[in-house]
């Protein structure tokens, strides 16, 4: 079996056991975004995939070798660091090549390796200088150099762009998803923000307290999150939640200050459930204004009332921080670039798009 | 039209004078004087005196001014030249070996393994002793009658060593003494040094493949390379001024043969109270000191070596 397996490994500090048995298994080529907030144990386990922590119990498989006990060097993986990790007393080419020289590669072969990096990363120019000579985002295609010449087996990334600025963090992103094409080479790649994960995994890891919560393509849980955790944590501004209660005989969902019908899929899924109680999520894309969608005419759209506090104007769209009842909630209405900060009033809202989560268990209903 | 109105009329403020700009000044105040006080006074002193023949218990008034003759005759003065070569041999040895066990000793002691900050702080403490009382506690250790090392050596079989009293062994002597009171000050910098190395570079370099040699050659010690220049330095121009242990352990002897650079300086002055002579000779040692740093630094400015990863 190739690519990477995790196998119950857990991990413990004394008595604290940071991540509970956990069991992934990336397939070879893969590029798979393991995110979660902060303390969320996913570089823990990237770490314990690069070896730079022992597992407390479990093995790890990478390329079909049982390598849980391997020092770092024996894994065939390449690892980028958020901090890059450069050595700063060596120039690119020394740091691009460190690995080849120790392994003994013929002099030829190193250098032509580290020129097909450095052309690869637009770094050939700065070949002959030390990191403290480069700015951010060149340290950043160093550390990247330096794995693209191992050749590994594996990449492994720590958080590799949160260090650089919003503009060139958005560049790398499709440098590195150009790079995953190109090397063709498995990559696990570990971040907190969800727009890295959703932009360039092929599959998506989301990790709570240790936990897995949820495991899939980027638009599988966009579209079908598994529970109250994923659907927050991804999607950008974050979903809405509001407590409701299903009422009629064609299930409703009513909460304070709103009341929405559901389409047959959802009326069909919460008589399935049998809950009464759930939590409705509301993307705050999923909101429109009336004007734009010639008011009620598509049935899917609902009325629903927004007491608009800030709308803030972003050119295409505007960010409305506003109240449904007494709940806090945002929306993005698109609207065209001339229009004026919209006021309070009934806005639409997509009721395909809802979705509903059992109160208790937090897990989604439909 | 750019009439501006009379009451607008702009009128030359005098701006009082901003005395708070003199406020750093007057803070670094004390540290200028005292340094004034203490460094450079003493220094141009030397400086001035060397020019003079003075002996102690005369009026320096009565002091005939020389010119450069105390300069020329160091040039040809075998026992000056004999002290500087006294000096760099102790230098020599005394450094290589305190780099070489204290940068060990550090790499061995940089992982909190059981035990090792109970030997750390056990091994800095001869860092603490005051270098009179070093002196002491060694001459005791040396001596040829009643130290412990002669009955240690005895156990084992080897004759009584007269340490003090033969050239070589004296000059081992205080070799070893340096070494045993110096090591924990290398030892004390490239621990700090290690421990503030960025943990990911490190684990980097184990992802690269090194092993722990090559870790510790290509990796540890090259980023280091600022704090061991800086050890290096300090311990050079310690080493032209060491001089209480030296006088207490051995006085320079037996003959000349433990006589470093500054004990020569102490004994011109005071024992032949050539005061002016042994001015001239200071200032030789600043000049000495001053290049061989100037090399040191050349091979690598500690402070510009700096980089900030």
């Amino acid at each position: 079996m190739s690519g990477v397996q995790l196998n119950d490994i857990t991990k413990s500090y004394g008595a604290v056991n940071v991540i509970p048995p956990l069991n992934l298994s990336f397939d070879e080529g893969e590029f798979v975004v393991i995110v979660g907030p902060s303390g969320c144990g996913k570089s823990t386990t990237l770490r314990m995939i690069a070896g730079l922590e022992p597992v407390t119990s479990g093995s790890i498989h990478i390329a079909g070798k049982d390598v849980t006990w391997a020092r770092p060097k024996e894994r065939d993986i390449a690892m980028v660091f958020q901090s890059y990790a450069l050595y700063p007393h060596m120039d690119v080419a020394g740091n691009m090549s460190f690995a080849l020289r120790l392994a003994g590669t013929p002099k030829d072969e190193v250098e032509k390796r580290v020129k097909v990096a450095a052309d690869m990363l637009e770094l050939t120019e700065y070949l002959h200088r030390k990191p403290k000579d480069l700015s951010g985002g060149q340290r950043q295609r160093v550390a990247m150099g330096r794995a693209i010449v191992r050749d590994a087996y594996c990449f492994l990334f720590d958080e590799p762009l949160s260090n650089l600025d919003a503009k060139l963090r958005a560049t790398m992103r499709t440098e590195l998803a150009i790079l995953h094409k190109k090397l063709d080479r498995t990559m696990v790649y570990v971040t907190h923000d969800q727009i890295e994960a959703m932009t360039m995994a092929d599959r998506i890891v989301i990790m709570e307290k240790g936990n897995v919560q949820q495991v899939g393509s980027p638009r599988e849980v966009y579209n079908n999150p598994k529970n109250l955790f994923v659907a927050g944590f991804i999607g950008s501004p974050s979903m809405n939640f509001l407590d409701a209660e299903l009422q009629g005989a064609e299930p409703r969902i009513v909460g304070q200050g709103f009341d929405l019908a559901l389409p047959p899929r959802l009326q069909q899924a919460v008589q399935n459930h049998g809950a009464r109680n759930v939590v409705a999520g509301l993307r705050p894309e999923h909101f429109a204004s009336t004007e734009a969608k010639g008011g009620t005419a598509e049935s899917r759209f609902a009325p629903i009332a927004l007491t608009v506090e800030v709308a803030e104007y972003i050119g295409s769209s505007q960010f409305l921080a506003a109240n449904i009842g007494p709940k806090q909630v945002s929306a993005a209405i698109e609207v065209g670039p001339d229009s004026a900060p919209l006021q309070s009033g009934d806005y639409l809202f997509d009721t395909n798009r809802i979705y509903l989560f059992d109160k208790t268990t937090g897990e989604a209903v439909a | 039209m750019t009439d501006i109105p009379a009451h607008g009329t702009p009128t030359a403020l005098k701006r009082p004078r901003d005395l708070s700009a003199l406020v750093p000044y007057f803070f670094i105040l004390p540290a200028v004087a005292i340094m004034l006080a203490g460094l450079v006074y003493p220094v141009i002193q030397a400086f001035y005196l060397s020019f003079y023949d003075w002996k102690i218990g005369t009026d320096f008034q009565d002091a005939p001014y020389v010119g450069l003759r105390h300069f020329t005759r160091m040039l040809t003065d075998e026992n000056v030249w004999e002290s500087i070569w006294v000096t760099l041999r102790f230098g020599f040895w005394t450094i290589s070996i305190e780099m070489f066990l204290g940068v060990s000793l550090a790499l061995l002691l940089e992982k909190p393994i059981r035990g090792a900050s109970v030997f750390r702080t056990i091994f800095i403490l001869p860092l603490m002793v005051s270098p009179v009382v070093v002196g002491l506690i060694w001459r005791y250790l040396f001596d040829a009658r009643i130290g412990w090392i002669n009955y240690y050596l005895g156990l084992i079989g080897i004759e009584p060593q007269v340490w003090l009293g033969d050239a070589d062994l004296a000059f081992f002597a205080i070799v070893f003494t340096d070494i045993w009171q110096w090591t924990p000050f290398i030892f004390i910098i490239v621990i700090a040094g290690l421990q503030a190395l960025p943990s990911e570079v490190l684990e980097a370099s184990k992802i690269d493949g090194a092993n722990w040699w090559q870790h510790i050659l290509f990796v540890k010690l090259p980023m280091i390379r600022s704090i061991l220049m800086i050890a290096l330095l300090m311990r050079l121009i310690d080493v032209f001024r060491a001089l209480e242990v030296m006088y207490i352990l051995t006085g320079g002897g037996p003959g000349r043969s433990t006589e470093l650079l500054s004990l020569h300086i102490y004994n011109r002055a005071f024992d032949t109270q050539q005061l002016g002579y042994a001015s001239a000779i200071s200032v030789l040692l600043i000049v000495i000191v001053t290049l061989l740093s100037l090399g040191i630094l050349r091979m690598g400015n500690p402070m510009k070596d700096k980089s900030d990863i």
